[in-house]
């Protein structure tokens, strides 16, 4: 099977979840948001609930198809870190991440997340080679 | 507390089962999808990635279409939705910044944080550092800088 179908199939999950949290909780479903609120002590209940879900989310696929989600690393360590720090302070400074800019300032055709999604989709499709060849 | 904002709890989590689990399903829990779906000129570009994202989009819409005719959601008072609106340097340039780390180590922070339950010591670290970086960038910069 190409990979298009579970591709489109755990896409609309996300939409789901995004839509479930939006129309329910009246909330976005924004995990740099989410996990920055965390880190200040605001909220902590609700999002501590949304990120052990995040945590069960790879650990119920693997009961449903026997084999966990397959997770292959591409960076050496010292490029994981400076990778994590930039993705850390650049979704906090921008306000969201593929998350709450990609998926649902998308949906809700924001301006703000429209031009947030697509400049880390430029800068990302920049990086991608030009570290392929340090990596 | 209340027996709303216990079942705020209970959807919270839910929410995140099912996005924990759109993102092992979808592949973007895996950084060599993410980077081979970056790296478009490698000559073997992996474009399913844009399913993702589309097919996120495809439900997310109706659904932002519902909220707006509603006075508050289900569970709360009122909506909890960003106010800005206007596209500043902030944005961009943490935006930017952003996409170079994606770009780099092939993971953003639902999939980051979702792969920890992997058990896998590099996913580890990059949350650490993630977190350290919006720690900087929400408490430390702020008294560093004017």
């Amino acid at each position: 099977m190409t990979p298009y179908l579970p591709s489109l199939a755990g896409g609309m999950l996300l939409g789901l979840s995004a839509v479930l949290l939006l129309v329910v909780n009246g909330r976005i479903a924004g995990v740099s948001g989410i996990v920055g609120r965390l880190l200040g002590g605001q909220q902590i209940a609700p999002n501590v609930a949304f990120i052990a879900g995040l945590l069960a989310g790879p650990i119920l696929y693997t009961t449903a198809y026997g084999r966990p989600p397959e997770v292959t690393i591409v960076a050496s360590t010292p490029l994981i870190l400076a990778a994590g720090l930039l993705v850390g302070v650049g979704t906090r400074m921008g306000s969201g991440c593929t998350s709450g800019h990609g998926i649902l300032g998308v949906a809700r055709f924001s301006k703000r997340s429209l031009a947030a999604t697509a400049t880390f989709l430029a800068t990302g499709i920049v990086a991608a080679p030009v570290m392929g060849a340090v990596r | 507390m209340n027996r709303q904002s216990f079942t705020r709890l209970l959807v919270a989590l839910l929410a995140g089962v099912i996005f924990g689990f759109g993102l092992s399903l979808s592949g973007m829990i895996n950084p060599a999808r993410i980077t081979g779906f970056l790296d478009i000129a490698s000559g073997r570009w992996d474009p399913s990635l844009m399913f993702v994202l589309g097919g996120a989009v495809i439900v997310a819409a109706p659904g932002v279409m519902l909220q707006r005719r509603m006075a508050k959601p289900v569970l709360d008072a009122q909506f909890h939705l960003p106010e800005k609106t206007r596209i500043d340097a902030q944005l961009l340039a943490g935006s930017a910044i952003f996409g170079i780390g994606w770009g780099l180590a092939g993971f953003c922070p639902g999939p980051a944080i979702s792969a920890l339950s992997t058990g896998l010591v590099p996913v580890a670290l990059f949350v650490c550092a993630m977190a350290a970086g919006m720690i900087l960038h929400d408490r430390i910069l702020p008294r560093i800088l004017p």
